[in-house]
């Protein structure tokens, strides 16, 4: 079979889409091909979550910020329970939630499944930590910002639209770059936790630790993994560096350099 | 319901706790010490040494840590194998990867065949320890590194003026005084330290996840082992409040620590307390 027949069967099957049966022989073509296709599901997983997760975190934020007690408190507690605890425990946690909650109502059924229940997880846990880092730019807006923007009469919903929140994803932007390149990482944790694979269609860590586990060699599934995700990662530094430059525009040339984001958190 | 808690397996659960306090308890210095070594050899002025502290730092970190943990629980395994069949049988005449099979001869097997039980699970735990203290070595490393980098330039100007040499600088001047630089990216990597413990649970030992899995669940539908339903999602949560509970207290311990590192030190934090005083 030549590797064209393998990328023309394999290259979807993550999803559902080619040939069911997985293959029989490992060479190289099959592990590159399968792990790739299962990269569709971190992509999914990691993309659908940083974009929800945004807004989420940025209402946290300002939660966080809130003069209104309970408000205060409830942004809080949500950021506590989700920075402070382990993601593969919440993991575990919320699929045998959802599995009991199953038995209440037919409602709940999706929400056993990967696609939907993990995506809620990871939606509210980067919420959480991005919730973090946002109000941590929040309180580090210059505050001539600030009273310039009183002073030429903004208040409300526009000063926020206009001044406090370009400001806050500009100054939050390296740490978000941060996070969502442990987001995406973390994607990896989904198929390993309480979440079961329907028709063996995992992720790409799931196909690598497939192959590892039949050929007993870890020493190529492994780096091809590896591989893909370093790709990913310089794609998602590239992207995020061209939002960056469009946050800076308005600043003088000098302070435009991006700065490199420093990876020195994981979950 | 009390008596139930107390079975023998809950003893089992209960044990678990310990295991991850242990392999914390391991795998911090060990972590540390790694990273110190990775952190010296990537500021070293050996060209091919300073290469492979940083490529250590940068492939570790750039690739997702769980897949590190499935990859070096068994690279680990056949490398010592390995090399305990090359010492031990050199005169073996096959091939050891056959195929799909990692074949070694029976001497060289890790743990032997015939060990007991509680041998296989101290190897297995070691090799976790071992693994943990890799990946979070490369992390350690890169706060090390910043460390050195970050201690004032003026200090080591001094030292080299009293004439002391690079080696003398490095621990005498260097050392003592990163500690400071180095507390919140280490006391960052301590919490992240706390929230992989779960994955020793992938790793082949029996943790708390194990536990929490085997003992939550009817066993099976029509044999049910247990007087309960399906329990896990408590057992769960009560390792959510756990872990939320450890972090928790970390927190408060290692501001304390903060505080008193500061005290003395030549930044804004040191200035801050002297003047309180």
């Amino acid at each position: 079979m030549s590797c064209w027949q393998t990328i023309q069967d394999y290259a979807l099957r993550s999803v559902g889409i080619g040939e069911r049966r997985l293959p029989t022989e490992y060479t190289l073509c099959e592990q590159f091909t399968l792990i790739g296709s299962g990269m569709i599901w971190n992509v999914y997983f990691g993309v659908l979550a940083l974009i929800f997760g945004f807004f989420l975190a940025t209402a946290v934020a300002v939660g966080k910020q809130s003069n209104t007690k309970w408000i205060r408190k409830t942004a809080e507690w949500f950021v506590l329970i989700f920075r402070g605890s382990p993601l593969f425990i919440q993991f575990f946690f919320a699929y045998f939630a959802f599995l009991s909650l199953k038995q209440v109502s037919p409602i709940f059924d999706p929400f056993t499944a990967a696609w939907l229940g993990a995506l809620i997880v990871l939606f509210l846990n980067t919420a959480a930590y991005s919730g973090e880092i946002f109000y941590g730019a929040l309180r580090s807006i210059p505050k001539g910002d600030v009273e310039a923007a009183d002073a030429y009469g903004f208040f409300g919903w526009p000063r926020f639209k206009r001044i406090i929140w370009p400001t806050m994803l500009r100054l939050a932007w390296p740490a978000y770059t941060n996070e969502a390149i442990f987001l995406f990482h973390a994607t990896t944790l989904v198929f390993f936790s309480g979440f079961p694979t329907w028709g063996q269609r995992g992720d790409a860590l799931y196909y690598a630790n497939f192959f590892a586990d039949k050929t007993f060699n870890p020493f190529v599934p492994y780096p091809i993994l590896a591989g893909y995700f370093i790709l990913m990662t310089l794609c998602i530094i590239g992207v995020f560096g061209l939002i960056n430059r469009y946050l800076n525009r308005h600043l003088p040339q000098e302070a435009r350099r991006l700065r490199r984001p420093r990876m020195n958190i994981i979950r | 319901m009390a008596c139930y808690l107390t079975t023998g397996k809950h003893a089992n659960f209960y044990y678990a706790f310990g295991t991850v306090l242990l392999l914390l308890a391991i795998t911090a210095p060990a972590a540390l010490a790694f990273g110190f070594g990775g952190a010296m050899a990537a500021r070293s002025r050996v060209l091919p040494l300073s290469w492979f502290g940083k490529a250590y730092i940068s492939v570790v970190r750039g690739v997702p840590d769980i897949a590190f943990f499935l990859f070096f629980v068994i690279a680990l395994d056949q490398m010592f194998e390995w090399v305990r069949h090359k010492v031990k049988c050199p005169d073996w005449g096959e091939p050891i990867r056959q195929g799909n099979d990692f074949v070694v001869c029976q001497a060289a097997k890790l743990p032997l065949g015939d060990a007991p039980q509680w041998v296989h699970e101290t190897y297995g735990f070691f090799v976790a320890v071992l693994t943990f203290a890799i990946v979070f070595g490369a992390f350690a490393a890169n706060v090390l590194y910043g460390a050195m980098r970050a201690v004032p330039r003026p200090q080591l100007e001094t030292a080299e003026a009293y004439g002391m040499t690079r080696r003398q600088t490095f621990w005498r001047i260097l050392v003592p005084q990163m500690w400071v630089y180095a507390l919140p990216g280490l006391s960052n990597l301590w919490m992240v330290l706390i929230k992989a413990t779960p994955l020793l649970f992938l790793l082949g030992v029996e943790d708390i996840v194990y536990w929490a899995r085997e003992l939550g669940g009817t066993a099976n539908p029509r044999f049910t082992n247990y007087p309960h339903g399906d329990w896990r999602m408590w057992y769960f949560l009560v390792l959510l409040v756990f872990y939320l509970g450890f972090t928790k207290i970390s927190e408060v311990f290692l501001e304390r620590l903060m505080v008193k590192l500061t005290h003395g030190q030549a930044t804004t934090g040191g200035e801050s307390q002297r003047k309180a005083t």
